[in-house]
Order: structure tokens, then C-alpha cells, then sequence
């Protein structure tokens, strides 16, 4: 069957199929019971699975998921939401020094089938800690899986194998595309967590996105079409593991690559296929690969964040350097 | 001090060098004291264990503790705090106004809680400096914030609306309750430089979950600092109610950590007021950390995103609304003689002028330069970001160039 659905109501749908189906499944987060969640993610599930499996907690991320690590310990599949991107800090050590080792830790014994959700991104105006876009910290560490929906279907599909998944997943929700519709088969049979997918395809130049911008670098595609130019688009899905392999035969087979994100440049996901990929395709590359991302700085107030996302234009900026036309740099040099 | 206990103690009789506070069983004569023997909810109301001066229908009752801390409010004070509470709820209505008008991103209205605002930072000396949440307006304007300055982080121009040395105020803190522990660390500065000064925390209901918060009160506790934890439990964490936060009242909570606390009627400007002093005279005489619980309700929505209808029951908000600050105080003013026709034209003169410049300078407020977000992210130059801040200098003027 197939419904129309916002991405907001796609995960909606996800998490209520995954409540559903396993009664070791529970929800819990900062106004996610009656209130149905900030951004209404969880509207309308406590209502149907009862406060019992749809848990309102205390105000306190650390909390949430520590907690969650013990529920794990008893055999439930705890679904933890964190209401902002900004808010992830206070539990970052149970995270980091908990949910990702812990598996290995004790050899193995105890699995940790824990989602963390995470809305994150900017482009909403909104006010500080709002807008922030912290995968990196997550990708950077062993024993997380990190991964991001673009689409609605994605994000039904997506967020179910999420929550099946044995090992504990960052699950970053492109919040300012909540509102965007889009096509969502319930019975679709889904890719698998890890893996890329080719959401245009060309020839000339590789372009590889993730959450929030996918739209945007479909966009640019269709824009540098009418330059003349055939990107390829990548919606990388997977952050850890990313699927390298995707990246590698369309980059072996336009020679060029750019990469865009909206977190900040240095030590980012950008880099790693940047290095990754130069790496793997280092006789089939025509140019250095390109990132285009937010700067290194925190996220700006609301009025500046044009000048921090990027963009359709900054990222068509980053096709013509890589194509070797002109472009913003052109004659530029550091002094 | 109490000596029944000696942890600070070493074994061989000698004082360490950091010399902790002893541990000291909360103080009986605070009133509405928080204590370890205190009954929960069920066992005694919330209600009567408010300590309050002004009822809601406006009676002043006799409170002697408080009493003696107020003694000196005389009328022309009662007027000036009445003024400051109907300015920060015409500045709070008027703000809610400019962000359905698009000029502001969000608002977090105070509405309800401009007695514990008011009363507590108007208790305040100038060298005192406060750590306040999002909701705290009426303390800014308490310390003297101008106008424009409120408005900056919400029309989105800047992430700090003024420069926190200037008023004595931090910069309002989104993460809640973080700023205990900054307050808490402000406060050990001003006892290590033997200044008697007094930092204030502001934070709410939920913010008490936090871990930060209890980190801030063993802290505080430790090292017997001149903090004053002031919580406004206005019943509500966006729309989680106070009881998920806390089975026992919150005020409960600090005697555990060696806090003793007080539990206000926070709708109550002259009983907050006098908590508050009796807080930082502990505090400036070397007593250390006090905890105040003000007793409020959210009026608004949690901010203009919110939508309350979901969550809250409207009987409450009823009850509530019967116990209005301003209202209360209005009602004492009236039945003391002190709200002549003049004086409620005068005040109204202030209220009208102060939400017309309010309105004219925040929709003047500009956008700020596109390099700017390259500023202040490092107090020294740092190479990486002046490259990348050249760089986007030149792709500007490149797309301004209309060659992109
Ligand atoms: C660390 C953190 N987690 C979650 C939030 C989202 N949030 C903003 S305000 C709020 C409720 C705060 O309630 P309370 O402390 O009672 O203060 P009030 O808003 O009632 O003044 C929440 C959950 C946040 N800002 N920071
Ligand atoms: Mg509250």
C-alpha cells in the first residue's frame, strides 16, 4: 500500500509499525507521550500503546539514555528521542562511553539495540542550539552506527530497520525537510541500513549528500543540466559505515567529486570520503575533491545561517571548480 | 555550625587545606523551610506550606520572619515594583505580538511570573551577577537591560543581546540548567577574592532533572559558596508536569545536599522579595548557598511554538489565573490607599511609552554583516578559519558580481 506522507508522519508511521510488531519496543523522551514530541513525531502513539511503552521522562538526556542502556540489559528495544540537535551534550558520555562499547566490553554478551533520535540541521530560523548538526562526534566513534533519512520513505523504512537492529544507531532527522511530502510504500522492501543510494544519475561529476541536502544537491543537478553538466547525485544514507563502494564506482566513472554537508568542514564526514575516496580512485580522479559545508564556526543566529548552509549556488560553485571552469576561487590565492 | 558531625576532620587533627563546611543540618529558622523530616505531597498540601505575605485577594498578612526582611518597602517602593511587574508584562505581550507579526523567530512569554522575577532581582545589588534561563525578561529588565537588547536572540541577529559585565546578568542560557554550575563557579570566585557579592541561578521545575543542577548543589554545598539556586516552578517543563520531575515538592530537594531551601508563593513580589534577602544576607555573611522554590504558574504557552490546548487542563489555568501577581498586589495597593488615579495614570504613561520604543526599535534592529559569523569564535586569530573566511569573502563578491 502506498499513502502520501509528510517525513514527520512517515516516521510516525515507522515507529508506530515497530511498536507494533515487537512489545519489547519503547519510546521515551522530553514531551513525546502527550504532547506527541516538538515536532509531533510520536503524535498520537501514546494514545494507541498506552504510557506504559510511550514513556514522557524527566527532563534529562543524560538520563534517557542511560536508562535506556539498562533497559537494554532486561531485553527491550528502547527508542530514545532527543528533542534538538543541541541537547544530544548532556548525554554524550553515556553514548560515547557507554552505548558504543559496552557490546564490546563484555565480549559481546550484551547487545544494545538502542535508536537515539535526533532532529537536527539548520534553515528554520530558529534560536540557538537549534540548528547544529553533530554526526561527526558520532561517526567518529566505534560501535555507533549512524545514519540519516532524506525522503519520506526512507525515513519510514529507515527508522524500522533502525529500531530492529541489534546495535545501537544515531538516528539524524533532517528536521527542516519534516514537512516534505512524499510517496511512502509500506510494503517496500527496503535497502539495506548501510548502503548509499544513486538518487540521480550522471556522468560528469559525483555529488554526495546526506539528510537536509539531498534536495539541494538535487536541485544543483538539475541546474548544472541546464549548464550543460551531468551530476550524479549520491544520498548517502549511512554515515558509519558509509558505503564506500556506491561513492567509488560513480566516482571511477565521472572522475570528480563534491561533497556537501551542513556541519562544519574540519574532521567532518566530507573529509573521510574526501580521503577515503582519493584513496580508492586516486588514477580515476580529473580534480581534488570538493567539500562544501558549513564553516568552522558554531551555527550562526537565525538572520546569518544563509551565510553558513550550503546552498544551490555554493554548491554549483564547487561543480565548476571541479570541472575546471571558472569559479568563485579562480586566481584566488591565500595572501 | 553544628559540631555533631566532623567530616572536615583529617586524621591526624589537622585542618585540611581546603577547609569544607561542615555539615550542617538545615537551619529551623528559615521559613518555609526545606527540611529532611518534611512531609511529601500527600501528606500536607502544597498550599499551606507556601510561605506568603500578600494573599491573592491582596490581604498582607503578618509573616514575622518575612516581615522583618520587607519592613523597609515603603509606598513609593510598593508603586515602583508594581510599575516594574505591569511594564515586564506589557514588554512580554508586546513581544508576543511582534512574533505573530514575523518580527521576532520566538518568544518565551513570562506572563505569571512577574512577581518571582521582579521580586527577586529588584532584591539584588549591582555587583551581584545573575545566570538566568530563556524565560528570565523581567530580571533583565530588572537589571537594566535596554529595551532592544531583550529582542536581539529572538529576532535571531546575535546570540547575546548584551554584554553580561555591563548589567551583571550572563547571557540567557538555552541548555537547561547549565547555568547553575556557572553560577555556582562565579560565586567560589567571589569568595576566593573575598568580595561579598552573590551570584543568583535561575532555572525551572525541569531544569531540576538536570544533572547539572544537582552537580551545582553538591558543588555549592562543598564549598559553602554565596549562591542563591532560585527556582520558579511554574508547573511546567514545555508539557510535562512538575510531577514527573519531582514526587515531593521541590523545595525537598536541597536539604539532601545540605541546602536548606525556601518554599514562596512566587505569585507574591513581597514574599519573594524577602526570601531573596534573607538568601544573600546567608550568602554575603558567609552562610552559603540558599535554595528558593517560587511557587508560580506559566500563563503563557511554553513559547509562541507551543501549544498548550494539548497538554494543560484549563480548570488549573482557572485557579491560577485567580492568583495573579499583578492583581494581588493592585488589590493591597487600593485597599492601602497607595493606587490613587494618579498614580495608575502614571504607571500606564510608563507602560505605553516603554512598549512603543520596545516595538520601534526591535523592527529597526538590522541584520548584521555577512562576515561577521567568521567574529569572536576565537579571542586569538586562528589560520584555519581566516582562510575560510577569505575565501567565502571572494565567493561573495563573486556571485555579487552576477557571474553565478
Ligand atoms: C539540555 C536541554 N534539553 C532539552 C531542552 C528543550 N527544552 C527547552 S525548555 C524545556 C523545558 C524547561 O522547563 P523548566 O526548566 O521548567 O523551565 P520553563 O520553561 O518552565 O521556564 C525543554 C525540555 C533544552 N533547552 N535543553
Ligand atoms: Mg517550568
Amino acid at each position: 500500500m502506498t499513502e502520501q506522507l509528510t517525513l514527520s508522519r512517515a516516521l510516525n508511521a515507522g515507529l508506530r509499525r515497530s511498536l507494533a510488531d515487537n512489545d519489547r519496543v519503547l519510546l521515551m523522551g522530553e514531551d513525546i507521550g502527550t504532547l506527541g514530541g516538538v515536532f509531533r513525531v510520536t503524535d498520537g502513539l501514546k494514545a494507541e500503546f498506552g504510557a506504559d511503552r510511550v514513556i514522557d521522562t524527566p527532563l534529562a538526556e543524560a538520563g534517557i539514555v542511560g536508562t535506556a542502556i539498562g533497559l537494554a540489559y532486561r531485553g527491550y528495544r528502547p527508542v530514545c528521542e532527543i528533542q534538538f540537535d543541541g541537547f544530544i551534550y548532556p548525554a554524550f558520555d553515556q553514548i560515547v562511553a557507554q552505548v558504543a562499547k559496552l557490546h564490546y566490553r563484555t565480549g559481546g554478551n550484551l547487545v544494545l539495540p538502542i535508536t537515539i533520535r535526533v532532529p537536527y540541521g539548520g534553515g528554520i530560523g530558529a534560536v540557538e542550539h537549534h540548528s547544529e548538526s553533530p554526526e561527526a562526534y558520532f561517526a567518529h566513534t566505534a560501535g555507533l552506527r549512524v545514519v540519516t533519512c532524506a525522503n519520506p520513505q526512507d525515513a519510514y523504512s529507515m527508522i524500522r530497520e533502525a529500531v530492529a537492529s541489534d546495535d545501537p544507531v544515531l538516528f539524524f532527522e533532517p528536521k527542516r525537510r519534516y514537512w516534505v511530502k512524499g510517496d511512502v510504500d509500506f510494503e517496500e522492501e527496503a535497502l539495506p541500513l548501510g548502503s548509499a543510494r544513486i538518487v540521480a544519475t550522471g556522468s560528469d561529476v559525483t555529488l554526495v549528500a546526506y539528510g537536509p541536502l539531498v534536495a539541494t544537491a538535487l536541485d544543483a543537478a538539475l541546474a548544472a543540466a541546464d549548464d550543460g553538466l551531468s551530476v550524479e547525485v549520491i544520498d548517502l544514507r549511512s554515515l558509519s559505515p558509509v558505503d564506500f563502494d556506491t561513492v567509488e564506482a560513480s566516482v571511477r566513472k565521472t572522475g570528480r567529486l563534491v561533497i556537501t554537508h551542513e556541519a562544519a568542514q574540519s574532521g567532518g564526514i566530507g573529509a573521510e570520503i574526501a580521503a577515503s575516496i582519493t584513496d580508492r580512485c586516486f588514477y580515476h580522479l580529473e580534480a581534488a575533491p570538493q567539500r562544501v559545508t558549513g564553516f568552522d564556526i558554531p551555527y550562526p543566529p537565525a538572520k546569518l545561517e544563509e551565510h553558513f548552509l550550503p546552498d544551490l549556488d555554493r554548491i554549483l560553485d564547487a561543480v565548476d571548480r571541479v570541472m575546471g571552469r571558472e569559479n568563485s576561487l579562480t586566481g584566488w590565492s591565500a595572501s | 555550625m553544628s559540631s555533631a558531625t566532623s567530616v572536615d576532620k583529617s586524621v591526624d587533627g589537622e585542618k585540611p587545606e581546603l577547609a569544607h563546611k561542615q555539615f550542617e543540618e538545615p537551619r529551623s529558622d528559615l521559613p518555609g523551610l526545606g527540611g529532611s523530616d518534611r512531609g511529601g505531597p500527600d501528606e500536607r498540601g502544597p498550599e499551606e506550606e507556601l510561605v506568603q505575605i500578600l494573599t491573592p485577594m491582596g490581604e498582607r498578612i503578618s509573616q514575622p520572619v518575612l516581615d522583618t526582611w520587607v519592613a523597609d518597602v515603603d509606598g513609593d517602593q510598593l508603586v515602583s515594583l508594581y510599575e516594574d511587574m505591569v511594564v515586564v508584562r506589557r514588554i512580554d505581550v508586546e513581544a508576543t505580538a511582534l512574533q505573530r507579526q514575523g518580527e521576532l523567530g520566538l518568544w518565551p512569554p513570562l506572563l505569571g511570573q512577574e512577581a518571582s522575577q521582579i521580586g527577586s532581582a529588584r532584591a539584588l545589588r549591582k555587583d551581584d551577577f545573575v545566570f538566568t534561563s530563556y524565560r528570565e525578561n523581567a530580571v533583565a529588565y530588572a537589571r537594566g537591560v535596554q529595551l532592544v537588547d531583550l529582542v536581539r536572540v529572538w529576532r535571531g541577529t546575535a546570540f547575546s543581546g548584551w554584554n553580561p559585565f555591563d548589567v551583571g546578568m550572563a547571557t540567557p542560557q538555552v541548555i537547561i540548567g547549565a547555568q547553575t554550575l556557572h553560577a555556582t563557579g562565579y560565586a567560589i570566585g567571589c569568595q576566593k577574592d573575598g568580595v561579598d557579592s552573590v551570584a543568583v541561578a535561575y532555572f525551572g521545575d525541569g531544569a531540576t532533572s538536570q544533572g547539572d543542577v544537582s552537580e551545582a548543589m553538591i558543588f555549592a554545598a562543598s564549598f559553602n559558596a554565596p549562591v542563591i539556586f532560585f527556582c520558579q516552578n511554574n508547573q511546567w517543563a514545555i508539557s510535562e508536569p512538575v510531577g514527573l520531575q519531582a514526587v515531593r515538592p521541590i523545595a525537598d530537594r536541597s536539604p539532601g545536599f545540605g541546602i536548606p531551601s525556601m518554599r514562596v508563593d512566587g505569585n507574591d513580589v513581597l514574599a519573594v522579595m524577602a526570601a531573596t534577602r534573607i538568601a544573600l544576607d546567608r550568602a554575603r555573611t558567609g552562610g552559603g548557598p540558599t535554595f528558593i522554590e517560587a511557587v508560580t504558574y506559566r500563563m503563557g504557552p511554553h513559547t509562541t511554538s507551543d501549544d498548550p490546548s494539548r497538554y494543560e487542563d484549563g480548570a488549573e489555568h482557572e485557579e491560577w489565573a485567580a492568583k495573579d501577581p499583578i492583581l494581588r498586589l493592585e488589590r493591597y495597593l487600593e485597599s492601602a490607599g497607595i493606587l490613587t488615579d494618579e498614580v495608575r495614570a502614571a504607571v500606564k504613561t510608563k507602560s505605553d511609552e516603554v512598549a512603543r520604543e520596545f516595538r520601534a526599535e526591535c523592527v529597526g534592529l538590522k541584520n548584521p554583516e555577512p562576515l561577521s559569523v567568521f567574529e569572536n569564535v576565537y579571542a586569538a586569530p586562528h589560520s584555519g578559519l581566516e582562510r575560510q573566511k577569505r575565501q567565502y569573502a571572494a565567493y561573495l563578491s563573486y556571485v555579487e558580481g552576477g557571474t553565478r
